[in-house]
C-alpha cells in the first residue's frame, strides 16, 4: 500500500521559514499571496493490504516518529 | 564519580566534554549509541553536535537509538543525565524532558557567547553557582528556541525547574538578551526529580582560563559534591 503523509506546524506555532517564503513571493511581485506554511512530505510504501491495519501502523509512524505532536499536525493520504 | 558520554554519528562535542569531565577527576567512558547496555556510571552525558545530521528533527533519530532504553533505566534509578545542546534536543525527543525546541526565531545558526542567570542552584549540577549566578557561556545552535504550552511554562516557573535563563551582563532577563526567541528566555531546564539537566549553552567549552574562561567549570565541580 502507498501512503503519503504531510506534516505541518500547528496554526498557533510560528513558522519563520513559511514567513520568509511568503515575503519572498511577495517581493517577486505576487501581491495576492496571503499565507505560506512550510512542512514535510513523506511517501511510504507499506507491505500491508488490510486498510485497518495500515491505518493503525501509519498513525503510529506519525505519533512516534514523523511528527512532533506538540507543535505539528499530520495528514495522511491513502492512495 | 563515573560518567558515560554517549557518542552518536554526528556528535562533535563528545571529546570536548570528555576532556572537561576528566579534568575534574570524573572517570569517563565513551559509549557508542548502538550498544545496548550502559557501563556502570553515575552520570550520562549526551553531547552536543549534529546527530544524524539533524535529519527529520534535531535529536529525533538519536532518540530512537539502541542505547536509549538503558539511559531511561539509569534515570529511573535516580542516575544523573546531562544533555548539552544536541544532547538537550535528544532528551526532549526521548521525552525525558518536556516541551520542544524550535528553530531559532531569526532562522540563523547562532555561535557566540551569552550571559546566563542560574536560577536553580539546589540541584546536583548547579550548586557551585550559588556565589556566582550570572555567568557567560557559548551557544552554538540552530534549534534552541524552547517552546511549550502555557501550563508547562507555568509549571517550570512555579516549581523552579528552569536552571538557566538568557540575560544581559547585569543579570537582567529581557527580550533583547534572548538570542533565539525561547519562551521566558529559557536556556536550560531540569526534570521534576532534578536528576536531568538539559541546556543549550556549552559549559564544556569554558573550563580553562587559557581558553577564555572558567564559568563552565563550576557545573563539573558541582557534580563532584
Amino acid at each position: 500500500m502507498k501512503i503519503s503523509i504531510t506534516v505541518t506546524l500547528k496554526k498557533d506555532v510560528l513558522d519563520p521559514q513559511g514567513k520568509v517564503v511568503k515575503q519572498t513571493l511577495k517581493n517577486m511581485g505576487y501581491n495576492n499571496i496571503e499565507n505560506v506554511r512550510q512542512g514535510k512530505y513523506f511517501e511510504i510504501e507499506l507491505n500491508e493490504s488490510d486498510k485497518n491495519k495500515t491505518e493503525k501502523i501509519i498513525n503510529e509512524f506519525c505519533e512516534k516518529l514523523l511528527a512532533n505532536t506538540i507543535i505539528e499536525n499530520y495528514t495522511i493520504n491513502y492512495k | 564519580m563515573k560518567s558515560s558520554v554517549i557518542v552518536f554519528p554526528g556528535s562533535n562535542c563528545d571529546r570536548d566534554v570528555a576532556v572537561a569531565l576528566e579534568k575534574f577527576q570524573i572517570k569517563n567512558q565513551m559509549v557508542w549509541h548502538d550498544d545496548v547496555s550502559l557501563p556502570k556510571c553515575d552520570l550520562v552525558v549526551l553531547p552536543g553536535g549534529f546527530s544524524y545530521g539533524d535529519y527529520l528533527r534535531s535529536g529525533c533519530i538519536a532518540s530512537k537509538s539502541k542505547i536509549i532504553n538503558s539511559i531511561i533505566e539509569h534515570e529511573k534509578k535516580g542516575g544523573l543525565i546531562l544533555g548539552i545542546c544536541n544532547g538537550f534536543q535528544i532528551l526532549i525527543e526521548t521525552k525525558l524532558l518536556p516541551g520542544t525546541l524550535l528553530r531559532n526565531k531569526k532562522l540563523k545558526f547562532l555561535s557566540k557567547n551569552v550571559f546566563l542567570k542560574v536560577l536553580n542552584t539546589s540541584n546536583k549540577f548547579c550548586s557551585n553557582y550559588k556565589d556566582k549566578n550570572i555567568i557567560e557561556l557559548p551557544i552554538a545552535h540552530n534549534e534552541g528556541n524552547y517552546f511549550g504550552n502555557e501550563n508547562l511554562i507555568k509549571k517550570l516557573e512555579d516549581e523552579n525547574l528552569i536552571a538557566f535563563k538568557y540575560c544581559d551582563k547585569n543579570g537582567s532577563i529581557e527580550t533583547k538578551s534572548n538570542p533565539n526567541g525561547s519562551l521566558n528566555n529559557i536556556a536550560g531546564i531540569l526534570n521534576e526529580k532534578k536528576n536531568i539537566l538539559g541546556m543549550m549553552p556549552h559549559p564544556e567549552r569554558l573550563i580553562d582560563p587559557i581558553l577564555s574562561g572558567e564559568d563552565g567549570s563550576m557545573l563539573f565541580t558541582s557534580l563532584l559534591k
